[in-house]
């Protein structure tokens, strides 16, 4: 025992200073070295297995004329074709305009909504820690169940939500159809996405608000300022970095978007609501199509891979504040 | 907004003004409760029968039932009047209900298999992620290790992918592996995507725990491995818990990779539902008992993780 406590103190911290520990550690154990590795190791081993082998097969046939449906085929090597006809294809730029469309207006509402509740709770009123966690209850649930039972709600005939809009707009609620219509599909999706994930942007501003330290305030009523202007150049400023993270977020979830919409409208009427996920999926497990989608799939992967990017250097820049 | 821009002189900004505050509170309360209403809406059309399911216009009064709920676990055949007629009373309460609509139970439905599937893929899969994840945390948080900062992005990145497009190649090297549709491979799939998130949220619990423990566990003889053991997961028992609710969560959630990796065997609950067929198309009373069912165990977990939802969701880059 009395030999470790020769050395100084931060040299029992761990491997900062490796020499003079690891003749003691040794000893007892395996080395930080060895542990650090093998703890490491499973979990690169099993994203490596499941990630990225299959990745780097996909790239392979992307550059195949691979079909599954008539797999008999041999495999062959069409070089980049995939990739100018995808870029090429004027109903892929028609799809990605969908999604584009559908991330921006979703995510748009739902930093409004998401934003403005976070600075109603923020007011502390009685009872506010209850009826937070209800409005959080639905981005929690199952996007899949969540599409599906909307479909129910938004049935002419038989849903609540037309005769609801009809209670108070008159309009009769067998006149229009959420999911039916070329033009309201669209708005459909962005409704049901922003039910869901309206709470997510709250809880994120709500820890944005919550970080200001209160004197700031304090020295602004000292200073007479406004509400008005102590809202622009205080609550706002402050928690910007806190509503990119959440932007950020939902827009990437967004993109990707799959589960919700198949189940709701799955692409309908016509491809009003095509999300480029659902093309893919087509593509890949109705057509077939492997080496075709492989290459879509790896366009939309360097797509998020970027947006990823930025998301991470935003995480950062939060963490450090 | 109005809230914010009502002028408090009297009070200080930081404590809202009374009435600031009942105006806050009227608007969030009337959000909760606008919010709160579809889900409320499928729980009730669980009990509602067949016909009120469908009514038009929409029953918000009816008369309950437990049809849903039968119709969720059973199959049923149609049959006459008069073959009922000649049948034994029935056995069970049940077995009433069925025949009042002139059917009998012809065996269980694929519901509890589904379930089982469910909470097998969505516990294993979770225990899988937590353990590996816990060491990889506690690695990343105590040891330096080279290239650290771009192993974990590598680690968050796989998890950015979108399914479709994962699920491309893990088709096929499923179909190579005999691994489609199999509880294995899709917990071997779930733990790979859970376990970014395990690796993130953890380190953040650990890195939270003062290095002044193991130091002094260290100084009294440990080795690394009875440090961790003794000192450190004790104190990170709330984080491995909240983060296994999250993994949990999520599998128990995930539809993509279900839906296009199983069949039968292996298929979970999310992807199940939606074709819970009745006579002529869904039978709603029973996709609302199923939805319900599936719904009430993850209102508990929100509950539970209340104070811990923050960090779940942005990866424990925002704590609080």
């Amino acid at each position: 025992m009395t030999t470790i406590f020769q050395p100084d103190h931060a040299t029992i911290a761990g491997v900062s200073e490796p020499a003079k520990s690891r003749a003691t550690r040794r000893v007892r154990g395996l080395s930080d070295r060895t542990i650090a590795w093998l703890f490491v190791a499973p979990t690169i081993g099993l994203l490596l297995a499941i990630n990225i082998f299959p990745l780097i097969w996909m790239i392979r046939l992307s550059f195949t004329s691979l079909n599954l449906s008539m797999s008999y085929l041999p495999l062959r090597f069409v070089g980049l074709d995939n990739f100018t006809d995808i870029l090429g294809d004027e109903d892929i730029w028609f799809r990605l305009q969908t999604t584009a469309q559908f991330v921006i207006w979703s995510v748009t509402l739902q930093v409004i909504i998401g934003f403005g509740l976070a600075l109603l709770i923020n007011r502390q009123f009685r009872g506010h820690s209850f009826w937070t966690t209800i409005i959080l209850l639905p981005m929690m649930l199952s996007p899949a169940v969540v599409g599906n039972f909307w479909t129910l709600l938004l049935q002419p005939q038989i849903g609540p939500f037309n005769y609801l809009i009809s209670l108070f707009t008159g309009v009769p609620p067998s006149s229009f159809s959420m999911t039916g219509q070329v033009s309201l599909a669209p708005w459909t999706i962005v409704l049901v996405d922003t039910w869901m994930w309206a709470p997510y942007v709250m809880l994120i501003c709500l820890a944005g608000l919550r970080s200001i330290p209160d004197y700031i305030y304090e020295a602004a009523e000292v200073d007479r300022a406004s509400a008005w202007r102590q809202f622009w150049s205080i609550t706002l400023p402050m928690t910007v970095p806190f509503l990119m993270l959440a932007v950020l977020f939902r827009a990437i979830e967004n993109f990707k978007m799959f589960d919700m919409v198949n189940l709701l409208t799955s692409g309908g009427p016509g491809s009003t609501t095509e999300l480029v996920s659902i093309t893919l999926k087509r593509a890949a497990f109705e057509k077939w199509r492997t080496g075709y989608s492989s290459a879509l799939a790896i366009i939309l992967f360097v797509t998020v891979f970027g947006a990823a990017n930025i998301y991470v250097k935003a995480l950062n820049k939060v963490k450090q504040r | 907004m109005t809230a914010v821009l009502t002028k408090s002189t009297a009070h200080s900004i930081v404590e809202a003004s009374p009435r600031a505050k009942a105006v806050a509170g009227g608007l969030v309360i009337l959000y909760a409760v606008i919010t709160i209403l579809p889900l409320l809406w499928i729980v009730a059309t669980a009990f509602k029968s067949q016909s009120d399911a469908i009514a038009y216009p929409p029953k918000v009064i009816f008369q309950p039932t437990l049809e849903g709920y039968v119709n969720l676990f059973t199959v049923r055949t149609r049959q006459t009047p008069d073959f009922i007629a000649k049948l034994p009373p029935p056995e069970t309460w049940y077995d009433k209900l069925v025949r009042q609509r002139d059917m009998v139970i012809a065996g269980p439905s694929k519901v509890v298999p589904r379930f089982v599937n469910s909470l097998i893929i969505g516990f294993g899969s979770t225990f899988l992620a937590v353990f590996l994840g816990t060491l990889a945390a506690y690695a990343f948080s105590r040891f330096r290790i080279p290239l650290a900062d771009d192993l974990l992005f590598f680690i968050l990145s796989t998890r950015m992918m979108p399914p479709v497009a994962v699920a491309i190649p893990i088709y096929l090297m499923y179909r190579q592996l005999n691994l489609t549709d199999t509880r294995l491979g899709m917990i071997l799939l779930y733990t790979a995507v859970n376990v970014s998130l395990a690796v993130w949220l953890l380190k953040g619990f650990i890195d939270e725990i003062p290095r002044e423990y193991e130091e002094a566990a260290l100084v009294d003889g440990y080795t690394r491995l009875q440090a961790l053991r003794k000192v450190v997961l004790p104190q990170a028992v709330t984080g491995i818990a909240a983060t296994a609710i999250f993994c949990l969560i999520f599998s128990w959630n995930e539809y993509a990779f279900a839906v296009l990796l199983t069949s039968g065997e292996a298929q979970t609950m999310p992807p199940f539902i939606p074709f819970i067929i009745g006579e002529g198309g869904q039978d709603w009373p029973a996709v609302a008992a199923a939805t319900t069912l599936f719904v009430v165990p993850i209102v508990l977990f929100t509950v539970l993780l209340r104070k811990h939802l923050l960090r779940g969701i942005t990866f424990g880059a925002v704590r609080k």
